[in-house]
């Protein structure tokens, strides 16, 4: 059997809603396409250790071999001799850690503030939309580079930075999200049936507004894994791990000699950026109860 | 003791008084139509007995007792435990009132869970029951649907359903046949009138439909412009209706029986719109009213016992005197046990039209 087919009996056999939904994913070429390149690196990063043993740091051939110039070191050395292959697969899952992580603190904090400050109103509202001003209208990557600058450039601090920097642009969607959603009449069913408005927070509006929060997630993703090669570049990052903006940093200087070496961890960076964005853009679609048939 | 009583209630928003000086009463068990035109105050004064008034509007005076308890000085967490316990709302809009997320059977269960301590298999196994009590076939495999599977009728019957889960002592129906065409409509009233027999719960039904009233009420409450213009039993009310708007809604409708018809006659109108309900001094329908005099617009005439009826008219003659003497004394209706026994009788499962 075919994966297609065990995924349309999957869909026949689950809830019709969600059979659906299944097969929206499967109709939509752009979430397919941003899901296969996503798995790809998704893959890389996970079995790192497998794809290529050993520490991508180490020398382990002559400095700046062409790519396909010793078929060891299919893509070829660096400055240092070391195997730029095994550093683009270890630099998958820094940057891909750094871009979750990062993501996932920006959407805690986000979605807390957001949905405060938009299911409440007034003085709650009023006071946490001044700080998301606040943080809105210092330059992201600028409070970025002075949160890594105080502490150590650790992966973890890079994340934190990242995520702090980032959630107003969530807060603004959640709250917007509650703030019509608070209004509808299954919230007041919901309030007249005795629900505490924690609950009704969590429960009944939260479902509700998280499609756009979804799609925001995978750019934020995106966004965040071009920041830390941004950092990377500028050299504020953690040096005892391998990432892609750390390789373009490195490989600067040979730009015009081995230009393969910017290039290539330049190529990664971008397709998995794409691909966050094309499922976004897939997810989008899909989450759209407009578009629902 | 009344099960709900609401005495001298004014809500007010910024700018005007949505509700002023309602009084009315429902005994355990029996339907109240609370009826008047769109933005009388039908609705407002519903959700101040539930507690959910939009947060610019206020409760400027009166009490509502529930069950001999003040809701308005109710604690937010008291409020939360009567609210889907004691006192149910069933809105207007059957179609947005359910959560699109979550299946009908979750939402039951969740409702049964909030208030009885109870596992989840046997509060799944409940809310399969009420949907059975709903009359919805196929209860065990429906119970997994979402609302988006279910047609208008179909959603008001789970709204039902969730109102009733846990056995409320009042039912408010906020217009709940509006959004429906006539054949659900007829349906759905007949079950929440069957729920009412079965559960033993009072229904304050909230209409602008007089067939309705008619068919399904045991007493009728009149609102005109934020105020209860007329009270009493539904055989007096159609029979004699005592309030010229009262006598001018009736006036208003196309007798199935007579010989008019609205292409061959004019129908009867009520001359004029409804003022403000911040209309100053006086009553407010006076500049509409047939029979007003000068003393009409000087001041706001109470709601006065008449008979077993009450009306808020100075210029509607005393009752009939068959025996009980009547009882015009005057005065605003207040709490005091002389009207209290004097206004609201129940009216006997006969008087229904």
């Amino acid at each position: 059997m075919t994966v297609d087919a065990q995924l349309a009996d999957l869909g026949s056999r689950a809830a019709p809603r969600q059979g659906r939904r299944l097969r929206a994913f499967l109709h939509n070429p752009t979430f397919i396409a941003g899901a296969v390149i996503l798995g790809f690196f998704v893959f890389l990063a996970l079995f790192a250790d497998w794809i290529c043993p050993g520490d991508p740091q180490d020398m382990v051939a002559q400095p700046v071999l062409w790519p396909g110039q010793d078929m060891q070191f299919p893509l070829g050395t660096d400055s240092l001799g070391r195997d730029v292959l095994s550093n683009l697969v270890y630099g998958a899952r820094a940057s891909l850690l750094v871009g979750v992580s990062a993501a996932s603190i920006g959407l805690a904090i986000g979605m807390v503030v957001g949905a405060l400050a938009g299911y409440f109103g007034g003085r709650v509202d009023a006071l946490l939309m001044r700080l998301v001003e606040l943080f809105q209208t210092t330059p992201t990557f600028l409070l970025v580079v002075v949160i890594v600058a105080i502490r150590e450039p650790s992966l973890s601090t890079i994340a934190l930075a990242i995520g702090l920097a980032s959630w107003p642009t969530v807060a603004r969607l959640m709250r917007a999200q509650f703030r019509s959603l608070r209004e509808a009449d299954f919230v007041m069913a919901a309030r007249s049936l005795g629900y505490s408005s924690t609950r009704i927070i969590v429960q009944e509006i939260l479902p509700n507004a998280l499609p756009p929060v979804i799609v925001a997630a995978s750019v934020m993703i995106a966004n965040a894994i071009l920041t830390e090669a941004g950092l990377s570049f500028l050299n504020m990052r953690d040096a005892n791990v391998v990432s892609w903006g750390g390789m373009i940093g490195d490989g600067r200087d040979l730009l015009r000699t081995a230009w393969f070496l910017t290039a290539l961890p330049g190529a990664a960076i971008a397709m998995a950026v794409l691909s966050l964005n094309l499922v976004g853009d897939g997810l989008n679609d899909i989450l759209n109860p407009r578009n629902e048939p | 003791m009344s099960l709900l009583a609401v005495e001298g209630l004014s809500v007010h928003f910024p700018g005007h008084a949505a509700v002023r000086e309602a009084s009315f009463a429902i005994e355990p068990g029996e339907t109240l139509a609370l009826v008047g035109e769109s933005g009388c105050g039908k609705s407002v004064t519903a959700f101040s007995v539930m507690r959910l008034l939009p947060a610019n509007a206020r409760v400027a005076s009166g009490r509502i007792l529930f069950d001999g308890k003040d809701l308005l000085a109710a604690s937010p967490a008291a409020m939360r435990d009567i609210r889907g316990k004691q006192i149910s709302l069933i809105q207007q809009e059957p179609m947005t009132s359910l959560n699109p997320v979550l299946s009908i059977g979750v939402q039951i269960v969740e409702v049964i869970r909030r208030h009885e301590r109870i596992s989840r298999k046997a509060a799944r196994a409940r809310a399969i029951e009420l949907l059975d009590l709903v009359s919805i076939p196929d209860a065990h495999r429906r119970i997994d649907d979402h609302p988006h599977n279910l047609s208008g009728g179909m959603r008001q019957r789970v709204m039902i359903a969730m109102a009733v889960a846990c056995g409320p002592k009042l039912l408010i129906a906020d217009e709940p046949t509006t959004a429906l065409d006539v054949t659900t409509q007829a349906q759905v009233l007949d079950l929440l009138d069957g729920l009412r027999h079965r559960l033993k719960m009072a229904v304050l039904l909230i209409t602008h439909d007089l067939g309705v009233v008619a068919q399904w009420a045991d007493r009728i409450a009149v609102m005109y412009a934020g105020r209860i213009v007329e009270q009493g039993g539904i055989a007096p009310f159609f029979a004699d209706p005592l309030h010229p708007y009262s006598r001018g809604l009736l006036g208003a409708r196309v007798d199935v029986d007579s010989d008019e018809h609205y292409l061959t006659d004019r129908l009867t109108e009520i001359p004029g719109s409804v003022g403000s309900a911040a209309a100053a001094a006086g009553c407010p329908f006076a500049p509409r009213c047939p029979i007003a005099v000068a003393e009409c617009r000087r001041a706001l005439p109470p709601l006065v016992a008449h008979g077993a009826r009450a009306v808020a008219c100075p210029r509607v003659g005393p009752p009939p005197s068959d025996g009980e003497v009547a009882r015009r004394a005057g005065g605003v209706m207040t709490p005091s046990p002389a009207q209290t026994r004097a206004l609201p009788h129940r009216n006997g499962e006969g008087s229904k039209a």
